[in-house]
């Protein structure tokens, strides 16, 4: 397992280290350690602890933004509201799709290229490695914009190549990437795998990390290339690919930059780009319904809690520990 | 015996040949394949370079060339004349400026050789196709950079990716650092409640942050977003404590038996020791500040004159969208910079990248 996931898993082990006359040098070691670790625990209770808190009281008031002494008290009608509200049903649908589609799409992906980037038969590595990491560099503003161009109905490249196929992709019925609810997502994912570049070098590292004398022994025993992907590589990269899954679904439900420099708040096309987020930016930066907006971050705070808490749950089932490790 | 042992002989070098060749076409393949998809991978940034440098009919037209080019022209005699494909009676079909336009017959005059004279062509120069030549648009990389204000992006941008790295990569070393050496009730406990923070959203504190930030007069400066920046960040605590904890504590023993304090041993023995993590660190949150778009959009709301490259990029192509040409120009100025310094610093970048997901 890897150190980050050992860490937040030690959340739940409580009480493990039985306490211990705390000798004088102890002491004077630990004071020193809260002494270097206080800029994070004063960062942390000024920018997250009660900021967290703070937005919970938030979401019961009807917090005046412009004149926070006529704040009033709102009760649960926030909490009402953030749930029968349709555009977050649509914020919400939105996200779960594009979620359902881009997760496994990029973990496959990155695995993928990790893969052949990894193999023996692949010559110039390095400079593969570069081009496939490229992207990746690539300020996600611009990269949006060249997405954009490319993806154009008419004079994009991506059309203009599907139309030497012979299939009608760049007239009037051609394909039309940022019209339609469901290609749009691919848009997404096509800028999204553009970043994908962390995840395929973290992939390739732990790629690298599993002994070689496993695949000569099963090679030994006749095993050929999908048995030994099934039965060594995946097991033994399960903790990356652990890493990569956590870290992505939490970036892929705070989806926002994409959408907003594509559409803005306007959910174009068809409620594809209305986010959780974008939804939540809108509540309360445009619109000012800071109240309202409180309640709706601690919907997106829940809704990313209880998916990391589900993943985590499951990875005793599936993430390999290793042996040497107990 | 000698001849009995040929054959076998003959066999076995054919299975090896057999096995080489084998070996070499999935070589072949497998890096050919890669090629391709690497190609098909990179094709956008093609398409960007390309259009960035058309004109502006060039990219509006679905059947133009994908290369920036136009009509070829030709100063003959203190006019710009255009360059025709024409078909000479002879088969051969030869590149000339049209001089005089008749309907039935026109005058040319060949581009290669205006001393021989003009040439006289039967036939209805409508019909001929005009000839195109590459013809790349640098001025458009100008336009944009004056249009966006690139310099005063830039340097926005600049001031405010700095200063930020310096801030985090300092505190988080100190953070990092008390992690990684003392010993202290709860250690494990809030070290894991800091790697926590990497997955909270940060969304769930935005609201109570702005009321205030708006309150103390922040709002509409770079203070919501550079001060934060004093106290740590997960991620970059977690790569630094990870090298910390690979330097050897003999030095540090050695330190302090020669009389230096906690303070003094970081400062002279981790530091020093820890520049390549410190470096990675550093770039990481340069390339993360370079991006940074959500707090700066709302942080710095309605002070369009401050804005950081991501957000102004955002605004201009919002109201240059009927110029893809200029957005592309853009686009690319803003990658230059990043992408560069990926290319210089590849491997520190790489090395970085694997402490923070790898188990080590």
């Amino acid at each position: 397992m890897s150190d980050f996931t050992d860490a937040v898993l030690a959340l739940r082990r409580r009480g493990r280290r039985p306490g211990r006359p705390a000798s004088p040098m102890a002491r004077r070691e630990a004071r020193w350690g809260y002494a270097f670790i206080s800029p994070w625990i004063i960062g942390f209770v000024l920018f997250w602890a009660v900021p967290i808190a703070a937005s919970l009281v938030f979401s019961v008031l009807d917090f005046q933004l412009t004149d926070p002494g006529a704040t009033t008290f709102a009760g649960g009608s926030n909490w009402e509201r953030a749930l029968s509200d349709p555009d977050t049903w649509t914020a919400l649908a939105a996200t779960f799709r594009f979620t359902v589609l881009f997760l496994p799409l990029s973990l496959i992906v990155a695995l993928g290229l990790a893969l052949l980037l990894n193999s023996k038969h692949l010559k110039f590595t390095g400079l593969f490695r570069l081009l496939f990491f490229a992207p990746s560099m690539i300020p996600l503003v611009a990269g949006i914009l060249i997405w954009q161009q490319v993806l154009n109905p008419q004079t994009g490249w991506v059309n203009r190549l599907i139309g030497l196929t012979g299939a009608d992709a760049t007239g009037a019925d051609g394909i039309r990437w940022f019209d339609n609810p469901v290609l749009v997502l691919f848009a997404f994912s096509f800028i999204g795998l553009w970043g994908i570049g962390n995840s395929m070098i973290i992939n390739l590292a732990g790629l690298q990390g599993i002994p070689t004398e496993l695949y000569e022994a099963a090679a030994i025993d006749g095993a050929g290339w999908w048995r030994r992907l099934r039965s060594i590589t995946l097991p033994l990269l399960s903790p990356v690919m652990f890493y990569n899954l956590v870290i992505g679904s939490v970036l892929v439900l705070q989806y926002f930059v994409v959408p907003w420099v594509l559409f803005g708040a306007s959910g174009r096309p068809g409620g594809a780009s209305r986010f959780l987020l974008v939804h939540f930016y809108q509540e309360a930066f445009v619109f000012g319904n800071m109240g309202y907006g409180a309640a709706l971050a601690w919907l997106i705070f829940i809704v990313v809690a209880v998916l990391t808490g589900l993943l985590f749950g499951t990875a005793r089932y599936w993430v390999h520990y290793g042996t040497e490790r107990s | 015996m000698n001849t009995d042992a040929k054959p076998t002989d003959v066999k076995h070098t054919d299975a090896a040949v057999r096995r080489r060749r084998r070996g070499l076409l999935l070589t072949g393949c497998t890096t050919l394949g890669a090629l391709l998809l690497a190609a098909v991978f990179l094709m956008p940034l093609g398409y960007g370079a390309a259009t960035a440098l058309k004109d502006k009919d060039g990219v509006s037209d679905p059947n133009a060339s994908i290369l920036p080019v136009s009509a070829l022209t030709f100063e003959y005699e203190g006019e710009e004349l255009d360059v025709y494909a024409v078909p000479m009676p002879g088969g051969e079909v030869r590149e000339l400026a049209l001089v005089e336009p008749g309907r039935e017959a026109s005058v040319f005059v060949d581009p290669e050789d205006p001393g021989a004279g003009t040439v006289d062509w039967e036939g209805r120069w409508r019909t001929l196709e005009p000839v195109t030549g590459l013809d790349p648009q640098w001025g458009n990389f100008e336009e944009a950079w004056n249009t966006i204000d690139f310099l005063r992006l830039m340097g926005w941008t600049l001031m405010y990716a700095l200063t930020t790295m310096l801030f985090t990569v300092v505190s988080s070393a100190v953070v990092a650092y008390g992690f990684a050496r003392f010993r202290f009730p709860g250690r494990g406990l809030l070290f894991g409640l800091l790697m926590a923070t990497i997955l909270l959203p940060p969304a769930v504190t935005l609201v109570p942050k702005y009321a205030v930030f708006l309150q103390m007069g922040w709002v509409g400066t770079y203070l919501p977003l550079i001060v934060p920046q004093l106290f740590a960040n997960a991620f970059n605590v977690f790569l630094l404590r990870q090298y910390f904890l690979t330097i050897p504590r003999e030095l540090e023993e050695a330190a302090r038996i020669d009389g230096a304090g906690p303070i003094r041993t970081f400062l002279r023995v981790i530091v020093p020791q820890a520049l390549p993590a410190l470096t990675a660190v550093s770039l990481f949150h340069f390339f993360y500040a370079w991006n940074d778009f959500f707090e700066p959009l709302l942080y710095l709301a309605g002070n369009r004159e401050i804005v950081p490259i991501g957000v102004g990029l955002s605004y201009f192509s919002g109201v240059y969208n009927s110029e893809p040409h200029l957005i592309l120009a853009a686009a690319i100025l803003a990658l230059a910079l990043p992408v560069a310094i990926f290319l210089a610093a590849q491997r520190v970048f790489v090395r970085g990248i694997v402490v923070t997901g790898v188990d080590k």
